[in-house]
């Protein structure tokens, strides 16, 4: 029972993760950058729900909608700002601009709302029994794990289905090719990034109502998870993303509950590695080949 | 005299500090099939590239139709009616054959894509009994084939191939051929760039011959084939 108690609240945890890593890997899979400001929206849409919720008065569910619409905003415009004149620069100026945005965000929050934390009320409260009061599992949770499921097999139908969502990833694939199709890579860049910011949003109001605190860099460290999350899945991969944040927050609460809590972290990254050197494309990741 | 669908005037493009076209001229009319024939490094898959926007030219003009393509970004340039098939053939190989071909129709919104998907798949049977596999898993000459098929679900009004037959078995580089006389009696102008010149030059009406970013040549296929200068530097003496 202790133990099903530990592995709902690792699938739930984990369903944080794949979240924000779904944010990290299209927008890696369609602008082949790694947006490490990705982990920092994460932070701003708690803050805006935060104070929807604290200072505007408003309910849980247009908090949230707030948040996302300010998230997606703000991904299009760190895109438009700071990515986008880096298109053809070399790899490492991007990850470094994407460095200093992620510094900028922290900064900017510090400045607007202190640096001391603040109490989060979660969207959702209570729990549930069951087997006679012997599993409790939170609202949160459940609403957590429900929220990533719908997400995923969003965006599984949208780029598996859509007109828009195929051109997508045809734009993954190589850039030059779509636009001989006639697909406007930067506009599709730009969607990308509302998508995964959007998400961000709705991540960053859940861990928050997990953990109940929120400070300018609540999002760094789930944000380095979701990205090991999507590398461990295999980064540009939707359901290696899904896949990997899920194990990943597993066995972070398995290995927190019976080897030790200090150590959580070091496993994690230990079974990352070793992942990688039997898969080095990540667990869902393809290698394909060029044919002649 | 029939008006030239594609004009090319003077065109230059620099890499860097690389001159690699220092004004190439020619011109497409209406139903050819016109042939940029020249050595590795000549400018061929330049100059197809540059008409598609996918390089800036640094002077000299292309016009389309009697279009300036220059005001326009590579992405709207196959709504004008242009389509180039890249050197290559960059299909997107984790994309279905199927999806491959709906994304050649990507600029039309989708009116009549069924008809023409019916006679792409006429013209390549092969890629109708694949069109549910990824495209990743097929030949390099069906590869190939995608990529033909995808340019031409844009109704084209000019084809524009590099290398068709690059890295292609003998028999394979056959059947490209093959395919391309049938579009060329289907009505369909093409701009074909090949090392093969031998075969370029059969099936073309007519030539041109670029050496390092010039034009040095032209004249009709026949003309070009028994050319003893042309003869002794592309087709083997």
């Amino acid at each position: 029972m202790e133990f099903l108690a530990y592995l709902i609240s690792g699938i739930s945890l984990g369903s944080v993760y794949a979240i924000i890593a779904l944010g990290y890997t299209m927008v890696y899979g369609i602008a082949k950058m790694l947006n490490f400001a990705h982990g920092d929206v994460i932070m701003v849409g708690g803050y805006i729900s935060f104070c929807a919720m604290q200072s505007l008065g408003f309910s849980a569910f247009p908090s949230v909608l707030l948040a996302m619409l300010v998230c997606t905003m703000l991904g299009v415009v760190i895109e438009a700002l700071a990515y986008k004149p880096l298109r053809s620069a070399a790899p490492l100026a991007v990850l470094i601009t994407a460095i200093g945005v992620s510094n900028l965000l922290q900064n900017a929050a510090m400045l607007i709302w202190k640096a001391a934390p603040r109490v989060y009320t979660p969207v959702v409260s209570g729990s549930m029994q069951l087997f006679d009061g012997k599993l409790k599992v939170s609202y949160i949770s459940l609403l957590t794990i429900a929220a990533c499921l719908v997400i995923m097999a969003a965006l599984m139908l949208f780029t598996g289905k859509t007109r828009i969502g195929k051109a997508m990833r045809a734009c993954a694939e190589d850039r030059g090719a779509a636009e001989l199709m006639g697909i406007n890579v930067n506009a599709t860049v730009s969607l990308t990034f509302a998508i995964g910011s959007g998400l961000a949003a709705i991540a960053g109001v859940l861990l928050c109502s997990f953990s109940g605190t929120l400070m300018p860099t609540t999002g760094s460290m789930p944000g380095i998870k979701a990205f090991t999350a999507a590398v461990f899945g295999g980064i540009g991969s939707i359901p290696g993303a899904f896949l990997g944040g899920l194990l990943l927050g597993v066995i972070e609460s398995l290995a927190q509950a019976y080897i030790t809590s200090t150590m959580a972290n070091s496993i994690v990254f230990c079974v990352l590695i070793a992942v990688l050197l039997v898969r080095p494309a990540g667990l869902l990741g393809k290698y394909v080949p060029e044919k002649v | 005299m029939e008006q030239a669908i594609l004009k090319v005037d003077d065109l230059h493009v620099d890499y860097g500090n690389i001159h690699a076209l220092k004004g190439v001229s020619f011109e497409v009319q209406a139903g050819e099939i016109v042939t940029l024939i020249g050595a590795n490094g000549a400018g061929k898959s330049t100059t197809l590239n540059t008409i598609a926007r996918l390089h800036k030219q640094s002077a000299g003009h292309v016009s389309f139709m009697g279009q300036d393509l220059a005001k326009f970004p590579a992405h709207k340039i196959i709504s004008q009616g242009l389509a180039l098939v890249p050197e290559g053939r960059r299909v997107f190989l984790q994309m279905t054959v199927a999806e491959n071909l709906e994304m050649g129709a990507f600029s039309r919104k989708g009116s009549d894509f069924d008809e023409d998907l019916q006679r792409v798949y006429e013209l390549f049977p092969r890629l109708k009994e694949r069109r549910r596999q990824t495209a990743g898993t097929l030949s390099g000459g069906e590869q190939q084939m995608i990529a033909m098929g995808r340019a031409l679900m844009s109704r084209p009004k000019l084809l524009m191939l590099d290398e068709p037959s690059m890295g292609l078995a003998p028999i394979l580089v056959d059947q490209i051929f093959d395919i391309i006389r049938s579009l060329h009696k289907a009505g369909v102008t093409i701009l074909l760039v090949e090392q093969n010149a031998q075969a370029a030059l059969s099936v073309a009406d007519r030539g041109y011959v670029l050496e390092i970013g010039k034009v040095v040549a032209s004249g009709t296929g026949g003309e070009l084939l028994e050319s003893p200068a042309i003869k002794k530097a592309y087709l083997g003496g």
